[in-house]
């Protein structure tokens, strides 16, 4: 049926493509290269100092900074010869020819193999002699020793990673795309060391003894324990056990910010009320303020010299008291600090009933009240649910409120870290703790998700409906209202005292106006060698700044890039993948530190005591932000524009660069924004992972708060609100917004989430 | 004028899942080099995925697919010399007018000069000199579909697919775009695959049209052949709105059979028929209608009548059947309930495998 002449001279070229075709990518080759380059030159373990100091370098290839092939022949550490084995199979791969069908073969071989070999022998050989038991049993010694990773160690890894990717490519997996094959394995291999390692470290240091031993019994021990479980404040003791604290404490604050949010998400949709950009400023500003920021102005309001206190004392003869420290300050704490996620999510499910369902049921002679109980709240209610369960979540994730205002009333993100870093050091309860806290927050998301999941937003169509949104009934109106007038008031008070608690001398009792507590943090002298930062906050901020300045841009790229592997691609295993991305989401912060502390102090991967593992600890746990708006975004983004760019000859990559990234600037700017706000806020997880060299500004503020220095404290917490209101306009300017012409000017909004 | 040549399209028992669907299942054809030829076939039927095993942004299941003599089936899209013209168009809007048509070349390499050159001498050829600057969301529909052909274009490709590239179109512009586009193919003498669900549109551009159903192939050839000798009832009525009423074959002889409709006797071209019950496909505009009774008329009654202006339609009861009826004569309407009789044209009628 084909006439062959006019396709002679295609065919002559597709014989010169296909010349170009069989060769090995070049990206193989270099990365193949690289890793035997490193395993040949570079220093296998970490270095005490930096690489650029001299130290290791007067015994080099061997000592100290000795590379992984010199110490393993010559250097005694025999356990790193066998990588050489894996690394020349990959060299061999490269004498081959594209369309060789061992050539996959060959490199998932040597890829699979080289990682099953470090694996093995990183855990198998650690700082204290075997990593097993059987080990020292059968060969009746403690067993060699060996340091953490290093930079040689880390490249070898990683071009093992990219063989056994690249090999996958070649054998056609996710269309043969090399992009797209190393980036999944990278994202993969990242979120299996810094997500599930840690959490399977806490899972293991739970089950096991102070030796070392495996003690089912001594968890179920730890785990039924009084103090956790046990019910004496019902039968008249003194406490409950932290358990039941934590959840009674996120039941009622769910039920309040819920309750909070509908009446302000109503207000701003249903009733005349004017001032909706100030409802709006007042709901954005919670977000950037550290979070035991609130407890912290709660304590200088009511505390016992508080403002208000004093003022009681004095005009009405009651006594100071210490109520705000308990159950109670947490409580107001946290419902000024979440409410207003519950209004964002509100006002969301309020604004997306139609009004036409509304009005359907007016033409059906309903009254405003009854169309509200059968109509509107039926369909707020999978919102109103989802509302509760993220004050739950949030409530039981908190670590800086309860740990300034809680007094006696502990919770568990507070146990742990008293059990990690309080007199009495348990790792092992720590774990169990966390793995209980843990559990709580798994279960809130699970059920989020399986039970609401799919019934949110049912009504929101893409169609402009039209028709205006009923105005509430009276007795709705004046109940939200009455909640929501004394409560904007509340907040007003509190975010004042926050301004001006940094420019008097003592808050409640001096309010002689001064500048002492920003000299103290933020002192800059004039001496002989040029500016000298003599003030205390200095060290903290800049620690800070530099962390957030390089985790948020490392944010945004893996969670972007994992948006896109998500959405536009289909491989096996997707859901997981998806999966093993959110998780870190559910993890509370304390969990988290743990977790770090307990995977990351020893060898193969040795990190704490560093700036990295803050910026690592940032990057992951911030991450599912990342991934869920450029989830957003890109489903927004026509996928046949990918597609028009494949078919004109760009690669996957290419396409990456030039068509999905323009257009995902509103996705960019919003991960950027909110993981730099996170590293700036962040207290939980981090607390356990400051080091004095590295030292963050929420840590030091808490450090002052428990030392009483309270004007230094507010001071310094106002000045991070301003700097951070700096950053996001500095991150709206460069960059920016989208240019589309005229018509497609305003179309994609995506909120941080 | 394609710088490779344009290139023939081979499927070879080509089927695509999706998890359970059949989106194509064992599907066989080829495109000659240098024609046009549609995939026609109603919501569902697999025409869109068939276009982008193609283009390459799908990969078949099984079988193979051979572009210009290679074979292609495991190539990625960008490895393929095929470009694609989508239904939405899929304009970068980041990016002016020439800098979308520059898009190809400029990402495969060549400098940005050349590229623009390029660019610039397709966007003439499709007739949007002076537009370079604009964004897309600053020209008309019409003017993003010439767009989206230009930036196709530009590489030269061996092959150029369209899916519905009409249907954003309001019906005047429809029939001008379809004349260009295959003035166009016929100009550059290029290899074309060109998807849509209107049987009018396939017939009006198409070298050879291959009818779609079910992830199969129905039928494919020439409009001609596909409205004068559809192989099924689904052809037929799919292509010319033909009623399809039940008949009896009393006798065949040769390629001639006697036909029994209602009371009506016709000697048509038998297709294969056997003696016995058939169907009988019937051209709507292949029906006479009229007061006087001639031998072999059918008597009908009108039960339903339509003014559309340049004619009536009708539909008719008769034979025991209701009949589909388009009328020229629009100055003597039938009116509802009317007796009438029914004539028809033996070239619009079409012995079918039952
Ligand atoms: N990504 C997908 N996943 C699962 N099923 C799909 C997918 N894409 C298409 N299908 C299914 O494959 C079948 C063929 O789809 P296709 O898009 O090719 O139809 P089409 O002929 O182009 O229809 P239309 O005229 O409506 O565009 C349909 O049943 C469709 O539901
Ligand atoms: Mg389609």
């Amino acid at each position: 049926m084909t006439s062959l002449s006019p396709t002679g001279d295609a065919v002559a070229l597709a014989g010169d493509g296909q010349r170009t075709a069989t060769r090995i990518n070049a990206s193989t080759r270099w990365s193949v290269l690289t890793g035997a380059a490193a395993y040949a030159l570079l220093p296998w373990y970490l270095l005490e100092g930096s690489f650029f100091s001299t130290a290791w370098m007067a015994d080099w290839p061997l000592g100290k900074g000795g590379s992984g092939l010199a110490l393993g022949l010559l250097g005694g550490a025999w356990q790193l010869v066998p990588i050489l084995i894996p690394l020349i199979v990959g060299l061999w791969a490269l004498t081959m020819n594209k369309d060789n069908p061992r050539l996959s073969q060959t490199l998932i071989a040597a890829g699979a193999g080289g990682l099953a070999l470090m694996i093995i022998e990183g855990f198998a050989i650690r700082h204290a002699g075997w990593g097993f038991d059987f080990l020292k049993t059968l060969t009746g010694w403690e067993g060699p020793r060996q340091g953490g990773m290093g930079f040689g160690a880390f490249f070898v890894a990683g071009s093992f990673l990219v063989m056994l990717c690249h090999g996958l490519a070649y054998r056609g997996y996710c269309r043969g795309d090399v992009f797209i094959v190393t980036s999944i394995g990278a994202i993969i291999a990242l979120i299996g060391v810094f997500v599930f390692m840690p959490i399977i470290a806490v899972l293991q240091s739970a089950f096991l003894d102070l030796d070392g031993r495996f003690a089912p019994a001594e968890f179920v021990t730890k785990f039924l324990d009084s103090s956790i479980w046990g019910l004496d404040c019902l039968a008249g003791g003194v406490r409950c056990g932290v358990a039941w604290n934590t959840l009674f404490l996120g039941v009622l604050v769910g039920v309040m910010t819920t309750a909070l949010g509908l009446a302000f998400a109503l207000i701003a949709t249903r009733t005349g009320f004017k001032a909706k950009g100030a409802l709006r400023l007042l709901s954005v500003l919670p977000i950037i303020t550290p979070p035991f920021v609130i407890g912290l102005a709660l304590i200088l309001l009511f505390g016992r010299s508080g403002v208000a206190s004093t003022f009681l004392s004095d005009w009405f003869d009651i006594p100071p008291s210490r109520w705000i420290y308990g159950l109670p300050g947490v409580l107001i704490a946290q419902m000024l600090a979440f409410t207003p996620i519950a209004f964002l999510v509100l006002i969301g499910v309020v604004q997306g009933i139609s009004p036409a369902l509304e009005e359907a049921t007016q033409t059906l002679r309903a009254t405003r009240w009854t169309t509200f109980r059968t109509v509107t709240w039926p369909l707020m209610r999978p919102g109103v649910a989802n509302a509760f369960l993220l004050g739950f979540v949030e409530s039981m994730a908190d670590f800086g409120n309860p740990l300034v205002l809680g007094g006696n009333f502990e919770v568990l993100s507070t146990k742990i870290f008293f059990a990690v870093v309080g007199a009495a050091v348990d790792p092992g309860k720590a774990a169990v703790l966390a793995i209980i806290l843990l559990a709580f927050t798994l279960a809130a998301f699970w059920l989020q998700n399986s039970w609401l999941g799919k019934k949110n937003y049912t009504t929101v169509t893409g169609k402009g409906d039209s028709g205006l949104p009923q105005p509430l009934p009276r007795r709705i109106a004046i109940l939200s209202y009455g909640t929501a007038i004394p409560w904007a008031i509340l907040t007003i008070v509190v975010y004042v005292i926050i301004f001006v608690g940094g420019f008097v001398r003592t808050m409640g009792r001096d309010y002689t106006p001064t500048l002492i507590h920003y000299l103290t943090a933020f002192r800059i002298e004039q001496t002989d060698h040029g500016l000298f930062f003599s003030g205390s906050a200095w060290n903290s901020l800049f620690t800070t700044l530099e962390v957030a300045a390089v985790s948020a841009p490392l944010t945004a790229a893996i969670g972007i890039l994992t948006a896109w592997l998500l959405t536009r691609n289909r491989f096996a295993g997707q859901r997981f993948f998806e999966f093993g991305t959110m998780l870190s989401f559910a993890i509370p912060g304390t969990v988290v530190g743990v977790s770090y502390i307990l995977a990351f102090n020893i060898p193969p991967i040795e990190l704490t005591g560093g700036g990295l593992i803050l910026i690592i600890c940032f990057v992951f746990r911030n991450m599912p932000v990342g991934v869920r708006s450029g989830i957003a975004g890109l489903s927004q983004l026509d996928k046949s524009l990918d597609e028009a760019s494949l078919t004109l000859g760009a690669r996957s990559f290419t396409t990456l660069r030039r068509v999905v990234l323009p257009l995902l600037r509103p996705a960019i700017v919003a991960s950027l924004v909110y993981s730099f706000v996170r590293a700036m806020t962040a207290v939980s997880a981090v607390i356990f992972l400051v080091s004095a060299e590295y030292n963050l500004a929420t840590n030091y503020i808490v450090g002052r708060v428990e030392a009483g220095e309270f004007g230094l404290a507010i001071a310094y917490s106002s000045a991070l609100i301003v700097i951070m209101i700096a950053a996001i306009a500095l991150i709206q300017f460069f960059v920016g917004e989208r240019k589309l012409g005229r018509r497609g000017a305003n179309e994609v909004v995506v909120g941080a989430g | 004028m394609s710088r490779n040549g344009p290139a023939s399209v081979e499927f070879r028992n080509v089927s695509k899942l999706y998890g359970g669907v059949t989106a194509v299942n064992d599907v066989s054809f080829t495109i000659e080099p240098g024609t046009l030829v549609t995939l026609l076939g109603p919501s569902g039927c697999g025409k869109t995925t068939t276009l982008r095993l193609i283009a390459g942004l799908e990969m078949a299941t099984s079988g193979q697919i051979i572009i210009g003599g290679r074979d292609v089936t495991n190539l990625s899209a960008s490895e393929r010399d095929v470009s694609m013209v989508f239904q939405s168009y899929a304009l970068f809007p980041h990016m002016s007018v020439l800098d979308n048509v520059a898009y190809g070349p400029s990402v495969s390499g060549e400098p940005k000069q050349k590229a623009h050159a390029m660019a610039r001498e397709k966007l003439e050829l499709v007739g949007l000199k002076g537009f370079e600057k604009r964004m897309p969301s600053e020209l008309s529909g019409g003017q993003q579909q010439r767009v989206a052909v230009a930036r196709a274009l530009v590489l030269e490709p061996q092959v150029l697919l369209f899916d519905e590239p009409l249907s954003n179109l309001d019906a005047k512009l429809r029939r001008r775009v379809r004349e260009d586009i295959r003035r166009l193919q016929r100009d550059l003498n290029l290899t074309v695959a060109y998807v849509t669900h209107d049987q009018e549109e396939a017939l009006a551009v198409s070298d050879r049209v291959i009818v779609m159903s079910n992830a199969a192939i129905a039928q494919s050839g020439t409009p001609r052949e596909l409205y004068e000798q559809p192989a099924s009832l689904f052809v037929a009525d799919f292509i010319g709105d033909s009623n399809i009423v039940p008949i009896e074959i009393e006798s065949v002889s040769g390629d001639r059979a006697v036909a029994l409709y209602g009371e009506a006797r016709f000697e048509l071209p038998s297709r294969g028929a056997k003696p016995g019950a058939a169907k009988l496909g019937l051209r709507p505009d292949a029906i006479n209608l009229s007061a006087a009774a001639a031998p072999d008329a059918l008597p009908g009654r009108i039960l339903h009548a339509a003014y559309l202006g340049k004619h009536m339609e009708y539909t008719v009861l008769a034979g025991g059947a209701e009949l589909f009826v388009v009328d020229r004569r629009v100055k003597q309407p039938l009116a509802v309930g009317d007796e009438t009789n029914l004539t028809f044209d033996r070239d619009g009628m079409t012995v079918l495998p039952a």
